[in-house]
């Protein structure tokens, strides 16, 4: 577990190091945010609200994650062949954009609260839904970022390769965010809140047991 | 004649399952009428887009086993096929809908996981396309098949079940659910099922003896500098 940690400390520090990165990707959020907001003033319909959260964030995610390999230097990755296992590499990247999409997440429901309305009924199922939307899209994310640097039209094919299987996630995510903004209780949420979880272990696990073949060249 | 069985048995399947499918007496259930005929046709056009998906899939795990070309070339082809039995379901579905629901298109989840499952085959083939050396071709677009095939079963499997559904058999509708399957249409529809699968194995190994005989030349050409 140790090389792990270490790696996801490894990219904290660069991505501090580097901040471009991390203010671009708030400015996106802000400037998407400030937009819909123009547009819409304050949202009153739950429908709209939630249509307009999940598809910022679902592109805001795929500019995240998807550069997360093609910012390390070939050097680099030449060093990570010959001293790590590749598992230990793809843990690493899932958890670190797990935890960088999760505050992505959060940051763009506070800007919402704060421009366009916060409708929630239910912030800690929200939250909970956030915090497996974040680890769900990492998981996704890394595993298709991966392939995606391994080719010349990167940016391009990253969009067109995962979303489509975002999808079942998304509808999922789409579906529970719904209950929380109307008020559901625990019970009604429960069965959604499971098969998101069980999506993010089967996510990850795939990624976890293929990663391996990407990697070798 | 002892290697060609199954093809017969295809045809002869088939062409059972389409006479016996006008002719043969069907339940009488309300909405549904007469159309209730479309089961042997439609529905075994999902059966063999997803036969051809898996054996795609098998073909790309054993790729990622063995590097050989011939699995990533028939995990390629397989696809193609699974991709055409998806157009003809969802032309088969979509003059269905239009008399039963009075729309071609509705937002119902097994409408959407079809769209879903073509964008991924889709973007499947893009993959394929975008990328030049034959070797990280196979591995890449392997990886993402297997990643894909998983995540689009788990969708067609669980999410229909999360919410209604138009289609017969489902949320009321009359139709036929593993309880009210009538054991007339059962001895259309599991023939029908099983000629279309055996008819696109046999497609798509005509399509890949055919790939083999255009890059033959090249092959021996390759062997001659060696």
């Amino acid at each position: 577990m140790k090389p792990v940690l270490t790696l996801i400390r490894k990219d904290l520090t660069l991505e501090f190091r580097r901040k471009y990165a991390l203010f671009s990707m708030l400015l996106y959020i802000v400037a998407t945010v400030y937009i819909s907001y123009l547009v819409f003033n304050r949202i009153e319909d739950i429908k709209t609200w939630n249509a307009l959260f999940w598809i910022i964030l679902v592109f805001g995610s795929i500019q995240t994650a998807g550069r997360s390999f093609v910012q390390e230097s070939a050097y680099r990755f030449t060093f990570y062949f010959h001293y790590i296992r590749p598992q230990w590499l793809i843990l690493s990247k899932v958890l670190y954009n797990g935890m960088l999409l999760t505050l992505v997440g959060f940051l763009t429901w506070m800007l919402f609260g704060l421009l366009i309305g916060n409708p929630v009924k239910s912030p800690g199922m929200f939250s909970l839904t956030l915090l497996l939307a974040g680890f769900g899209f990492s998981g996704v994310l890394t595993l298709v970022g991966a392939i995606a640097a391994k080719t010349d039209q990167n940016a391009t094919l990253m969009a067109i390769l995962s979303i489509p299987i975002l999808l079942p996630l998304l509808l999922t995510l789409i579906q529970t965010s719904r209950m929380c903004l109307t008020g559901q209780s625990w019970g009604d949420a429960s069965s959604f809140l499971l098969v998101l979880g069980m999506l993010n272990v089967l996510i990850s696990t795939l990624g976890y047991l293929l990663f391996p073949y990407i990697w070798r060249d | 004649m002892k290697k060609s069985w199954w093809k017969i048995l295809s045809f002869v399947l088939i062409l059972y399952s389409v006479i016996w499918g006008f002719l043969g007496d069907v339940p009488r259930l309300p909405i549904l009428n007469e159309t209730i005929r479309n089961l042997y046709f439609h529905v075994a056009m999902w059966f063999a887009m997803l036969g051809m998906m898996t054996a795609s899939l098998v073909y790309s795990i054993k790729y990622l086993k063995s590097s050989s070309s011939a699995h990533d070339l028939a995990a390629r082809i397989f696809a193609e096929t699974g991709l055409v039995f998806a157009t003809l379901g969802l032309l088969t579905g979509m003059v269905w809908a239009n008399f039963t629901w009075g729309a071609p298109w509705t937002n119902d989840p097994k409408l959407n996981g079809t769209a879903i499952t073509m964008l991924v085959y889709f973007a499947y083939l893009i993959l394929r396309g975008s990328l030049d050396d034959p070797e990280k071709r196979g591995r890449l677009s392997g990886v993402y098949n297997i990643f894909a095939y998983v995540l689009m079963i788990v969708f067609i499997g669980i999410l229909p079940r999360l919410t209604d559904s138009l289609h017969p058999g489902n949320g009321g509708n009359p139709g036929f659910n593993s309880y009210d399957m009538d054991s007339r249409l059962r001895m259309v529809f599991y023939p029908a099922v099983l000629g279309w699968i055996l008819f696109g194995f046999w497609v798509t190994r005509l399509r890949l003896r055919l790939n083999a005989l255009r890059t033959k030349p090249v092959d021996e050409l390759f062997e001659n500098l060696q």
